[in-house]
Order: structure tokens, then sequence, then C-alpha cells
């Protein structure tokens, strides 16, 4: 099982300056993935969950053009394959 | 990006904004300011702490991006590197079902400690760092303290924002929350009594009740043990027995209403303020940009004006936007939420411009480089 997990450039120091990670542990919900994630890049699921496991109020993620947001959340599936994306959302003061 | 290189004597002020944090150098006369930064940028520092406790020369920073959460980072070299901190440093514990929203005050410890520092967070709870600020742990008496649940987020949000450490007895420990008011251990932290009696809830049916006040800002100079001052959502106070009686010390000020509060380095009968209009309207009475001083803990306040605009200065000051330097010819400072930064190198009576442009400065700090004096909240 492969998927990819596209970052924005702000996590790229957490990710020892990557861009894009590859999960190869196996994951049936994009829960599975951010926990592999974190896992791996501690530092990256840091910026993206709090620590009760909570995706930041700013920030989005997506499966491939769908925001978890509008799908069933940390509960959304994801297959062999899929490309996670990671963005800041288009928010700010 | 050129950053501080101090001698000892030398004048530091550590500016925290909306957007980033900025070091202004100076002599010990501070008659000319370098600036330096911004540190972070982008992102909001609403507590800077300098600590040369143990030897170091250590700037801390709470920093807050607004979409990938908040840290403290470290510097020991006036800014020039800062600790990669590539977990979140300051957690709730598991269980807690609560999350960091930012860091809203640390404060060096005991001088004896040199490894202990506090931190004062959003949503209202207090940390312990007993490494030099590497990782941080809940005070489990203020985490779970009954009162919680009734403790409720004013226009800032739900958080700690004054630590008062008692410097004669590592037992005691004052803390104001906004909104909850102010709470006092005598025994490490263990348990927490609300010590309110006589200040005001302007905003509450029962106006004097045990807890639930809107407490700004509580400043202490341990020069004379056991006096507090506290600007409250309506309301000045002096308390002269660590919090358990509260005395109303609004005395010819234009407005009650304010959020900074700092004392005089040297005199502990020296306190300063910047009144605001009203809850409604936070800007400075009349458009005048003055701060207040008392030299009598209180029983009257004079404005002190030289160099201060006296004409169309809608101002704020937030209330950890003021500070004091420990020269021998005092140093105040503070800044607003428009970007400019203030300084009066002679306990107030004359003020220079320090900076007009910054981001919103919600947090100034000042200290003295080599004489182990961190400024206290």
């Amino acid at each position: 099982m492969s998927i990819a997990v596209v970052l924005p450039r702000a996590l790229y120091p957490y990710a020892r300056g990557s861009s894009t990670l590859v999960i190869d542990d196996p994951c049936s919900t994009v829960q599975d993935a951010l926990s592999a994630v974190g896992k791996h890049w501690p530092g990256v699921l840091d910026r993206v969950m709090t620590e009760q496991g909570v995706v930041r109020e700013h920030v989005n993620v997506f499966v491939g053009e769908d925001s978890i947001r509008f799908a069933n959340g940390l509960a959304t599936p994801v297959d062999d394959g899929d490309t996670i994306m990671i963005v800041a959302a288009v928010s700010g003061g | 990006m050129s950053h501080p290189s101090p001698t000892n004597g030398d004048t530091l002020l550590f500016v925290g904004t909306m957007k980033g944090a900025f070091i202004f150098s100076s002599t010990a006369e501070r008659k000319e300011w370098t600036k330096h930064g911004p540190y972070f940028p982008g992102e909001s520092v609403y507590s800077l702490a300098y600590d040369e406790r143990g030897g170091k020369k250590r700037t801390f920073a709470a920093t807050r991006s607004f979409h990938w959460g908040s840290n403290i980072r470290r510097s020991d070299d006036f800014g020039e590197t800062w600790s990669a901190q590539d977990r979140q440093a300051v957690r709730f514990p598991e269980g807690s079902n609560l999350s960091l929203t930012q860091v809203w005050q640390i404060v060096p410890g005991p001088r004896d400690e040199p490894e202990v520092v506090w931190a004062g967070v959003e949503p209202t709870a207090l940390f312990q760092s007993r490494d030099g600020g590497e990782s941080w742990s809940a005070v489990d008496g203020l985490l779970n303290h009954p009162h919680r649940p009734q403790w409720t987020p004013g226009g800032g949000g739900m958080c700690l924002h004054t630590i008062v450490p008692d410097p004669a007895n590592k037992d005691r420990m004052v803390i104001a929350m906004s909104t909850g008011g102010c709470y006092r251990t005598d025994d490490g932290g263990a348990t927490w009594r609300a010590r309110n009696v006589g200040v005001r809830a302007q905003f509450l049916p029962n106006k004097y009740p045990e807890f639930g006040q809107c407490v700004h800002k509580i400043a202490y100079n341990p020069a004379r043990e056991g006096r507090l001052f506290l600007q409250n959502h309506w309301g000045l106070y002096r308390s002269d027995d660590w919090g358990d009686n509260w005395t109303d010390i609004a005395n010819g000020v234009p407005s009650d209403f304010g959020f900074a509060m700092q004392t005089h380095p040297h005199d502990p009968d020296t306190v300063y303020i910047v009144p605001l209009q009203s809850d409604e309207f936070r800007c400075t009475p009349e458009a005048k940009l003055r701060v207040y001083r008392t030299t009598n803990a209180g029983a009257s306040w004079e404005p002190l004006t030289n160099g201060l605009p006296q004409a169309d200065a809608y101002e704020t000051v937030l209330r950890d936007a003021m500070s004091a330097d420990s020269q021998k010819s005092a140093g105040i400072y503070f800044g607003t939420r428009s970007g400019k930064v203030y300084g009066s190198p002679n306990s107030g009576d004359n003020w220079q411009n320090i900076a007009n442009a910054l981001p919103p400065v919600v947090c100034v700090r000042a200290a003295v480089v080599g004489t182990s004096a961190a400024s206290l909240a």
C-alpha cells in the first residue's frame, strides 16, 4: 500500500525538507494515514492536529479533490494510490 | 538581518506583535535604539521573556501560527538561532479534552532553580518546565480546579495571562485569568483559592462574586512583600495581603478601565497604567495618549504626557504591552495596537517614540543585560 501526503511549504522543515510523504503502512482511513504520518514525522502531525487528535481549525485535509470536512472527517476512507493533501485554509488576519 | 550583540549594561526591548517579534537594542543611556527582526514573521508572539539565571542569556518567545498551532521557542544568542522545537512542547494531557490555543505568559522561576520556567496558556492553565523550557507539564491543581467549568472566555480568549511567583516563598504564587479572576496557591500549586474579595465584576448580576472577575493584569514589586496592584475590566485595585483583600485605588484617573499595568522596578509605591475610555470604546480617553503614574500606591495618579501625542491619538495598550527596565534611572515602555512603541528613560517623565509602524503590539519586555534581572510580568 502506498499513499502520498502532500505538504504545504510551511511544514517541509518538520518533514526533513520533503514536500511529499509516502505512507507504506496499512491504512483504511485518513485517521490511519495521519497516525502513520505522526509515527514517522511527529512534528508534521503536531501542526495538522491538536494534541487531542482533532484537525486544526484552519487546516484543510483533502483526499484527492474532496475535503474531509464534507466527507466523513477522519473516518474518510483511503485506498492504495490515493493522495492526501494538507492545505492552510484561506483564513488569517 | 542583524541581531543584537549587547554588552553588559546595555538595554534590550523585546516586542511581540500580531505578526512577529522584534528586539530593540540600546545602551544604558537609551538615546537611540536599533531594531532587529522580525522574528517568526507571520506568527503572533503574545509573550516574551528574557532569562539570565544560571549564567545563560536566554530569550523565550511564545509563537502562534494562525494555521499550524503554538509553541515556545528559545534563543541563547539574542535571536540569531532558535530552538528547533519539532514537537509542540506545551501539551494538555490525554483525557483533559483541552488543546493548546496559545501561550500568553512566560515567567522565569526562582533564581536558585534556573531550569524552572512557568507558562500561562489558553485555555486557562498553568504549565511548568523543569528543564529550561524544553518540556512542559500542566499544574494539576489548577487544571482540575472545581471552578474550571465556570471560567468563561473574555474578548481575548479564556487565558491565564498573569503569573506572579513569590520570590521569597516557592510555595506561593498568584495567577490571573480572564475571566475567572485572581487565584493564589500557598502549597506549591496543589490547591488554588480564588482571591477576589473587593474586586468588581461589572458585567455580572452579582457584582462581587467569589470568582468570575475579568482581571486584566496584576503587577508586583517584591520590594514590598504581598502588595499587589490589579487592573480590572473596570476597576483599579491594591492588595497588601497577597490578594486576600482588594481596595479600590481609582483616585483621579479618567477611566478605571484598561489593560496594562507595570510597577516601577525600584519604588514599590510607583505604578503605571494606560486608562482606556470604556469596554465599548477601548481607546485612550479624549484621544490623548496618557500614561498615568501613582507614586503613593494609588492614593493619587498623575498623567504623564511629555513626548506623547495629545490629540487624535485613539490608542489601545494591551495587557502585556508595558514593561520596565532596571537601569538606575528606570526605563518604562509600552506598545500600542497601532504598532507604536514608546519609551521613557526617566521613569515616565519624558517619552520618545521608538517604533512607529510595527504590526499590532501585544507584548513588551525590557531587560538590562548582565544584571540577571528578568523583567517580570
